[in-house]
């Protein structure tokens, strides 16, 4: 047991992934590119939150290796586009399916989620160890995720060129886009999904068409899950989706409050899950994800307005009776 | 009930012996791997080989143990429950296996079994203890877990002695590694569930479909959930050698929601599931015995998948296909009932002078095209309920259609008096109603009606309601069959 956790100290946990110049500069892709993921999945993921479809990007993210799949076969190249609309028809057809199932027959929503992507995730993995010579993508990839192959690749020179001044490896540059192009959404349709998503009722009384809103947020949700695939996994993502705007909810109950919140959550774990990783020798997506936990786990116990200890000794002391513990705020 | 109980023990019994009666030390498939794929398919029917026989006795105990159980979590709602279980035992799987760095299946199975437990255990507590809904809940201990064991997994990996090729298979899993001491460990939960479940079946039943009537009749309602649970995580882990953390859900959700469309019974229901989870297990251990590097648990869910499609479709209570063949048929009986009941107005409207109804008489009725109208003939005499005379354009009913016809008028005009006359409702304003229900009354509340009527002759609007007598005016004879008597005459 003892040989496969090596001692532990903080000068080195720190100090280890920036002490020379090779390891530092792979390290500072790694962390950039796991903040990038962690912060398109974590904004995306508050609204599936508040909407209680957190299980829905569960879905979504195991289903979109049949697409994925199926466009390497069809276009035979490692190419984006193919990829992205490959990842969106598979994400839309999975939102389809789990309503058909659940809308037509007796089945339940939670068993409609759990067929539909079950099924499309073993066809992707059947298609993926049967053309494993056409599909450049090994059931590695796909349960751990390739981040840490971002560090060699930066080393060796390959940036991305944008209007002449390099941005980074390819799969930053593109991560990066799409890192984008989230803050601008959101920030143009804020009301948008603010409304629809807290109150369907109201916004169909303003003029906004809920069902657009769902289906534009879940074709939105496929591209930032295929995006971020390739770095953390198919697995791991639900985690970048779910951790931040969760450690964010127990903070504060301002939603444009929340969404900045989850974006430090995300700076912080991809931080400290590149110094775990180093440390443990493991699997820096998995290493940021449990770094992600360690994060909910702080904020659970320590939080100001909720935690664990403040509401213990609230119950115990007694001496506000309007902060009751969140268990009789619902009933 | 006692039938129910006796055969979960025969079959438990069965498991038991199947688990046992083998002791052989076989080679895994996996270690073929360039043979052609007829050859692996003779050899895996032949059931020399005895890892064959592992792979699929390991199918169809899993198979029996998972749609057991997950007959339970899908009439629960549970379904996603046993996603994160699934899921949160990896790193247990990962711990088990650092306990003496082999692949020793008592360890994982501990090990599992405890990560699962405390998987589930968090979840409660989040739920508990935080403003997070479930689903979050869920969403989250399934990464954090899965995050977990992913890095003890990368860590095994690089230690020189870690023995990675066996670890990796539990991630997609591998039929052909089902060992003796897993088929021994699978026979056992199967067992042991089926034991449970039949001892204590009216006790589950009970407070799954009404958990507070349960509480209140002194069930243990939340030891109940607790061992079920546990049976779960159980579940969960001998499968994990053959299907895989990933897709082991799959495997507890699939079969059984299948059987749910399929009855309404919950042993029925329980039968069917365990059935649909050993066919797909087998066929799963199958397709990826035919490749050197199929997975197993890919195969495996693709087949209780297509067993669900067949539900989903061809059931003949729930199915879409079967739903949307009855509905279809039934709006095309109301619209050849609709015709009758225009053609019967038609020769009401002449007091029964003439037996035979033109097509223009019956095109004006019922203010459409010429063309529709030949429709509708067109399908009454498909249905041997009219006949059609192309030279004149003339209509007579069948002695079947007739009868068919006086029935409905007779059910609307019923209806129509029983409305004025019970609800107090104005005679203008009973028809719409009653152009409803005259399809779907049947014999006896036509009985009951009539006694309640007094046996009324007449409507509310002073027409006559046709009877027994009208119905016998249009058999016609049957000494002379081809001869029109009455308004009737045969196809």
């Amino acid at each position: 047991m003892n040989e496969i956790i090596p001692p532990f100290n903080l000068r080195e946990f720190i100090t280890l992934p920036w002490s020379d110049s090779i390891t530092a500069t792979s390290n500072f892709w790694i962390v950039l590119m796991g903040f990038l993921v962690a912060m398109t999945c974590g904004l995306v993921g508050n609204y599936l939150i508040v909407r209680r479809m957190a299980l829905v990007g569960d879905a979504i993210s195991h289903s979109v290796l049949p697409g994925i799949a199926i466009a390497f076969l069809v276009s035979q190249t490692r190419g984006s586009t193919a990829m992205f609309i490959g990842a969106l028809l598979a994400g839309i057809t999975t939102t389809i399916i789990i309503e058909i199932i659940h809308k037509k027959t007796r089945v339940k929503q939670d068993a409609a989620i759990g067929i539909a992507f079950t099924s499309l995730f073993a066809i992707g993995v059947i298609l993926i160890s049967l053309f494993a010579s056409q599909i450049d993508l090994d059931q590695e990839c796909v349960l751990y995720g390739e981040i840490g192959y971002i560090g060699p690749e930066a080393l060796a020179g390959e940036m991305k060129q944008f209007l002449g001044i390099p941005v980074g490896p390819a799969p930053v540059a593109r991560m990066l886009l799409v890192a984008i192009a989230t803050c601008v959404l959101i920030v143009v349709f804020y009301k948008e999904l603010l409304v629809s998503s807290f109150d369907p009722g109201l916004a169909s009384s303003l003029g906004i068409n809920a069902t657009i809103v769902h289906y534009a947020l879940m074709s939105w949700l496929s591209v930032v899950v295929v995006s971020s695939f390739e770095s953390v996994g198919a697995i791991l993502v639900i985690g970048m989706l779910i951790l931040p705007g969760a450690t964010a909810a127990l903070l504060t109950s301002r939603f444009s409050l929340i969404l900045f919140l989850s974006v430090v959550h995300a700076a912080l774990s991809s931080l400290g899950g590149v110094h775990l990783a180093t440390w443990l020798n493991c699997s820096p997506a998995g290493a940021m994800i449990v770094m992600a936990c360690v994060l909910f786990g702080l904020a659970w116990i320590l939080g100001p307005h909720d935690g664990l200890i403040r509401r213990w000794y609230l119950v115990r002391s007694q001496t506000a009776p309007g902060i009751l513990p969140a268990q009789t705020i619902e009933r | 009930m006692f039938s129910v109980r006796a055969s979960f023990l025969i079959l438990l019994l069965s498991a038991v012996l199947f688990g046992f009666t083998e002791d052989l030390h076989a080679a895994r498939i996996g270690d073929i791997s360039d043979s052609d794929i007829r050859e692996q398919a003779a050899r895996f029917f032949s059931f020399q080989d005895p890892a064959v026989r592992y792979a699929v006795a390991g199918s169809i105990l899993l198979g029996i143990c998972c749609g057991l159980l997950g007959s339970f979590i899908v009439v629960r709602k549970m379904a996603l429950v046993g996603d994160t279980l699934s899921h949160a035992v990896l790193p247990g799987v990962a711990l088990g296996f650092l306990w003496n760095m082999t692949k020793d299946p008592m360890a994982i199975f501990i090990g599992a079994t405890v990560a699962g437990l405390i998987g589930t255990g968090v979840v409660n507590l989040i739920k508990q203890t935080t403003r997070l809904k479930e689903d979050t809940a869920l969403g989250m201990v399934l990464a954090g877990f899965y995050a977990v064991g992913i890095c003890l997994m990368t860590m095994i990996q690089q230690l020189p002695t870690g023995n990675v090729s066996g670890i990796d298979k539990f991630l997609f899993g591998q039929a052909a590694a089902i060992g003796f001491t897993d088929l021994k460990l699978m026979a056992v939960v199967t067992g042991l569930s089926l034991l449970i479940i039949g001892l204590f079946y009216k006790e589950f039943l009970l407070s799954s479909f009404d958990a507070g009537f349960a509480r209140v009749a002194g069930f243990p309602v939340q030891m109940l959930h607790y061992t079920l649970m546990l049976l779960l995580a159980f579940a969960v882990v001998i499968s994990l050698q053959a299907v895989g953390v990933v897709l082991v859900s799959a495997m507890l959700i699939i079969p059984a929601a299948a059987a749910y469309l399929l009855t309404d019974r919950l042993h029925k229901m329980i039968w069917l599931a365990a059935g649909f989870g050993m066919l797909a297990g087998v066929v799963g251990a199958f397709f990826s015995f035919l490749g050197p590097a199929l997975p197993t648990g890919p195969f495996m869910v693709l087949g209780a998948s297509v067993v669900f499609g067949a539900a989903f479709f061809f059931s003949p209570k729930h199915g879409v296909l079967t739903r949307w063949w009855r509905q279809r048929s039934h709006a095309r009986q109301i619209h050849r009932e609709n015709t009758l009941k225009s053609i019967y107005h038609v020769l009401e409207g002449r007091e029964f002078k003439k037996e035979s109804v033109t097509l223009t008489e019956l095109k004006e009725r019922r203010n459409e095209s010429l063309e529709e109208a030949r429709e509708r003939v067109r399908e009454l005499v498909s249905h041997r309920l009219a006949t059609f005379d192309r030279s004149t354009n003339e209509i007579h009913l069948t002695p079947d259609g007739w009868q068919r016809a006086c029935e409905i008028v007779r059910n609307h005009r019923l209806w129509e008096l029983y409305l004025t006359n019970a609800a107090q409702i104005a005679a203008d304003h009973v028809h719409d109603d009653a152009e409803k229900i005259e399809h779907v009354l049947g014999e006896d509340v036509v009985r009951q009606l009539e006694k309640r009527l007094n046996f009324a002759t007449k409507d509310p609007h002073g027409r006559d309601i046709p009877g027994l007598q009208d119905i016998e005016r249009g058999k016609g004879t049957f000494t002379r069959p081809e001869e029109t008597i009455g308004y009737g005459r045969r196809p």
